[in-house]
């Protein structure tokens, strides 16, 4: 019998991939070498994806026999990639120029990673995810290293292809023994297989740590993490930004699907190991942050302390952490982009400025720059009134109310190491002399619009959280009937 | 009996061509063990009545993949490869205890396990027709999925290439 | 355990047949060709150069075995072997006559086309086991060439199997029992043409032969090669062009259909395989050999799209005839 085909359950991520397939059509139209069009027609359908997961808001049903769900949670994350892949799309444009590596594949591969993030946001079932992941991470592979000749984006591209692939391995194979022991790869039949007593079933129990492993390799958590600082160095740093927002939403995505709905009632079991992954994954990332000197570097393991913080959400799961993880990843998605958008725009002696005393003085020169870059710094750090604080105060408070204590303490830790590193380059920006030739700002509108809505969602979710709040919650409640 | 010992006579393989094709240094001769272990999992897949499934294997793994990396590996000319002294020779050490830990690891699992076949694979359709009813009404959205990655990566190899060209 | 001794002698027997039908295959290419340049071709051995084949194998057989000193020697030595076993394993499908075959697979056609495939593997272990430049460069256009027609091949093999519904090459045999496929209107011509065509590049003869141009490559990929593993490697490479002759007289000339008694089946499918085994060496000694880059724009450019329309028009027309389905 067929399935039911329902387009309004895929629509938002339907919308992403006419315009991926409507782009490569206007990619051939002459026009002598500019591609900013293609931003923009790119940016449309963001926007027009956006605007129907809006219009699609408060739906919950299943579509394509259980392998599609449209529900407040994929229509809220497909929200918060829809914001990450518009802000990239932005900083892409001039700095694409800039760089001589302007293509019209470059704006398709984006939005080809924005559909596959889609996928794994709203999927009902592990083949539905591994494909999502699949889409996203091919195209993410190829945009890694967009920067043809030059080292780091070889050794980038390379790693994060062999090691993603490697990954990706793991994680098909623990499918593959989930549906040896289970008998689907349905979330809903393995949450009442799960139910039934499989979940003693050894199979089980290496098929999930297999997926895990899978997961914890997109979400750059200890110890899957080793090729986050090479391809966050080596990636242009639009691209960068692209990992460190949308990729690692979608993996969260995902993986709090498969917890909270297919797992959830043996929670204590896996909280136990995610626990463990928090913990490690918070402590590596700030300390070996702490002796970055390249803020590409720096951030990456500051995003590796992130996802951290993140799976101390997961850990206290139900609507309290599940809600915190995805206000979380909203914040973090604004906060990221725009903190790589800052370095995106600097150039010293014609290159990229990342390295941490590039920003020596910069405060002087372009204060406004300075100021914006702070805030994004200081919401990493978490200070109020940012949206970091607010953030990493519901993952903590739901840690407390859930009785993992010991966990926030670890947490609260970890943000004081990290306000060192954060507020180094701060401290740079506005008490440093510069040395040698001064850093200076290309300007670039659509990278400006970019910061301006990022800076704007920083300081509303710092601001006004609990609209936003509500939502969040809301969004998770699906998945715990 | 006839189809044990078939099974322990292709398992036999399949894991010896997979040894063999870690062990070798030759990396010609690797990828051709890759081809006799794709060639015997289809094999496999043939115990278990999945016909179609087998010949898919041969045709897309051993008969194209399997001889691209060969091809590809001609090209990038094995012999002339880099291999400095392992910057990382302490790992090696902490590999064998680990390796070792995650056998027992899986040992003890596979000694708790209860293997039960709930459907004999005869009864298990995996005939062409099977897979194609499958294909397009269960599996329908996956299905489209697929061609959607196919086309990712096509788009991406065009890209890496293009500008390599220009 | 009748049935697997049942599989054995039909196994025994068919490829007997198979060696005796391919050996013999090398004579009529020879007359053919001599004909066609108007000379007369072998006649010595035996009455009208008759037993020019046997006399052929036996010279074979006889020479000095020959290991070049660098080779890898190893996959220099099973390269013949592996050459030849799929060549002979894709007539286990074949259905010679209703009934009468190794195996009538349920994806009969599948098998075929798999099988076939592997081909490509032997042949490469040959070119690289050799360490002889030539030999190396032979491979690597087989690789390219056979990956490239590998796909326009099997898209062209499935029009007859949409025709008929049915993978099982025997089906497809019966399905033609009011007209051969070749017949059937537009699809069916353009369909046999397209598979004469990828049948040429995938057996790598003339004027798809690059793997062997004789003018660059010397011998190609069996340069090295002398004695019993040359003549392996010819049985394989004969036995691969006549299988795919019997199933391109299978998928469009109707198979074993033709007047006469019921008995006569097989030698009618027999005339029929030889007929299309003369139409492709009737192309080979008619035409000049074209370009890598040529052959391989033409395998992607123009054949796969037409091919892949050509299915897409072929399951249209069986749609439309038989009404929509489930």
């Amino acid at each position: 019998m067929l399935p039911l085909i329902s387009f309004r359950a895929i629509a938002p991520g339907m919308a992403l991939a006419a315009t991926a397939c409507l782009l490569l059509l206007l990619d051939l139209l002459p026009t002598r070498g500019r591609k900013d069009h293609l931003a923009v027609v790119g940016l449309a359908g963001v926007v027009l994806s956006m605007i129907l997961s809006l219009g699609l808001w408060g739906s919950d049903e299943r579509a394509f026999n259980g392998m599609v769900r449209l529900d407040g949670f994929a229509l809220f994350f497909n929200l918060v990639i829809g914001f990450a892949t518009g802000l990239v799309l932005l900083l892409s444009i001039d700095y694409l120029r800039r760089q001589g590596m302007e293509s019209g594949e470059f704006y398709i591969l984006v939005l080809f990673s924005a559909v596959g993030m889609t996928l794994m946001a709203g999927a009902g079932d592990l083949i539905v995810i591994f494909l999502g992941l699949e889409v996203m991470s091919l195209s993410l592979y190829v945009l890694a290293g967009w920067f043809e000749g030059r080292l780091e984006a070889g050794e980038a591209s390379m790693k994060y292809f062999l090691l993603g692939a490697f990954a990706s391995g793991f994680f098909l194979y623990g499918i593959a023994l989930i549906f040896g022991a289970t008998g689907s790869t349905n979330l809903d039949r393995i949450a009442v297989a799960v139910a039934g007593g499989a979940a003693r079933d050894p199979l089980l129990i290496i098929g999930f740590g297999l997926l895990v492993a899978g997961f914890g390799f997109k979400i750059s958590s200890v110890p899957f993490h080793m090729w986050t600082a090479d391809v966050y160095q080596g990636a242009p740093t639009s691209v960068t930004a692209l990992i460190a927002t949308g990729s690692k939403a979608a993996a969260f995505a995902a993986l709090l699907r498969v917890l909270l709905s297919a797992l959830r009632t043996v929670q204590p079991d896996w909280a136990v190991l995610f626990w463990g992954l928090a913990v490690l994954s918070m402590t590596a990332g700030n300390v070996v942050a702490l002796a970055q000197q390249n803020i590409k570097r720096m951030l990456a393991y500051s995003s590796i302390a992130h996802a951290g913080y993140i799976l101390v959400g997961v850990v206290a799961g139900g609507a309290l952490g599940g809600g915190g993880v995805l206000f979380y990843l909203l914040v973090y998605t604004f906060t990221t982009a725009g903190a790589f958008g800052v370095i995106l725009l600097l150039e010293r002696d014609g290159r990229e400025a990342v390295a941490v005393s590039d920003l020596a003085g910069l405060a002087t020169r372009h204060p406004v720059l300075a100021l914006t870059f702070s805030v994004f710094l200081l919401s990493l750090v978490g200070i109020p009134p940012t949206a970091g604080f607010v953030g990493k105060f519901y993952l903590f408070g739901a840690a407390v109310r859930t009785g993992y204590v010991w966990l926030a303490v670890i947490g609260v830790v970890n943000s004081a190491i990290a306000a060192y590193y954060y507020l180094r380059l701060i401290v740079f920006m506005y008490m440093r002399e510069p040395e040698g030739s001064p850093t200076v700002l290309v300007p670039s509108l659509p990278a400006g619009l970019a910061l301006a809505v990022a800076l704007w969602g920083v300081v509303q979710l710092g601001v006004l959280p609990a609209p936003f709040l509500d939502l969040a919650q809301a969004a998770v409640i699906p998945l715990l009937r | 009996m006839g189809s044990v010992i078939a099974f322990w006579i292709l398992a036999a393989l399949v894991v010896g061509s997979a040894v063999g094709l870690v062990v070798r240094r030759n990396p010609i001769h690797g990828a051709l063990f890759l081809v006799v272990n794709l060639g015997g999992v289809a094999a496999l897949y043939l115990m278990m009545h999945a016909e179609f499934l087998a010949a898919a294997q041969v045709i897309v793994y051993a008969g194209a993949i399997a001889v691209l990396f060969v091809f590809a590996i001609m090209v990038l000319i094995p012999g002339k490869e880099e291999t400095g002294p392992d910057p990382l020779r302490a790992q090696r050490w902490l590999a064998v205890p680990l390796g070792g830990f995650l056998a027992l690891e899986i040992a003890l699992v596979l000694r708790s396990t209860v293997f039960t076949t709930s459907r004999s694979p005869a009864t298990v359709p995996g005939g062409v027709e099977a897979v194609g009813r499958l294909l397009f009404t269960d599996y329908l959205f996956p299905f489209e999925v697929t061609s959607f990655l196919l086309l990712a990566a096509l788009i991406g190899v065009m890209a890496l290439t293009k500008r390599k060209a220009s | 355990m009748t049935d697997a001794v049942d599989a054995f002698v039909a196994g025994f027997i068919v490829l007997s047949a198979v060696v005796g039908v391919v050996t013999y295959v090398t004579l009529l290419e020879r007359k053919f060709a001599a004909r066609m340049q108007s000379r007369i071709g072998p006649y010595r051995v035996g009455p009208h150069g008759l037993l020019q084949p046997i006399a052929d194998a036996l010279k074979l057989l006889m020479k000095e075995d020959i290991v070049p000193r660098l080779a890898d020697r190893v996959v220099y030595n099973l390269a013949p072997i592996v050459f030849l076993i799929p060549g002979m394993l894709i007539f286990a499908t074949i259905p010679f006559a209703p009934g009468l075959g190794v195996a009538d697979l349920n994806i009969g056609i599948l098998f075929f086309l798999a099988v076939s495939a592997m081909e490509i593997v032997g042949l490469f272990m040959a070119g690289w086991g050799s360490n002889n430049k030539y030999a190396l460069l032979s491979a690597m256009r087989a690789v390219n060439q056979i990956i490239s027609y590998d796909l326009p091949f099997i898209f062209t093999a499935l029009v007859p199997v949409l025709l008929a519904g049915s993978l099982r090459l025997s089906d497809i045999a019966t399905a033609q029992a009011g007209l051969w496929f070749v017949f059937y209107p537009v699809i069916g011509q353009l369909a046999f043409a397209a598979f004469i065509i990828t049948t040429l590049a995938a057996e790598n003869r003339v004027p798809f032969d690059i793997l062997e141009a004789e003018s660059e490559l010397v011998a190609g990929f069996r340069v090295e090669y002398s004695g019993m593993k040359f003549a392996l490697i010819q049985l394989g490479e004969y036995a691969h062009m006549v299988g795919t002759s019997f199933l391109g007289a299978l998928l469009f000339l109707g198979a074993w259909a033709g007047p006469g008694p019921a008995w006569l089946g097989p030698v009618w499918f027999l005339l029929k395989a030889m007929g299309v085994f003369l139409l492709v060496t009737w192309v080979r000694w008619s035409f000049v050999r074209i370009r890598v880059d040529q052959i391989l724009a033409i395998s992607w450019k123009l054949l796969l799209p037409l091919s892949l329309l050509l299915l897409m028009a072929t399951a249209l027309v069986v749609v439309l005839r038989s009404g929509p389905g489930v």
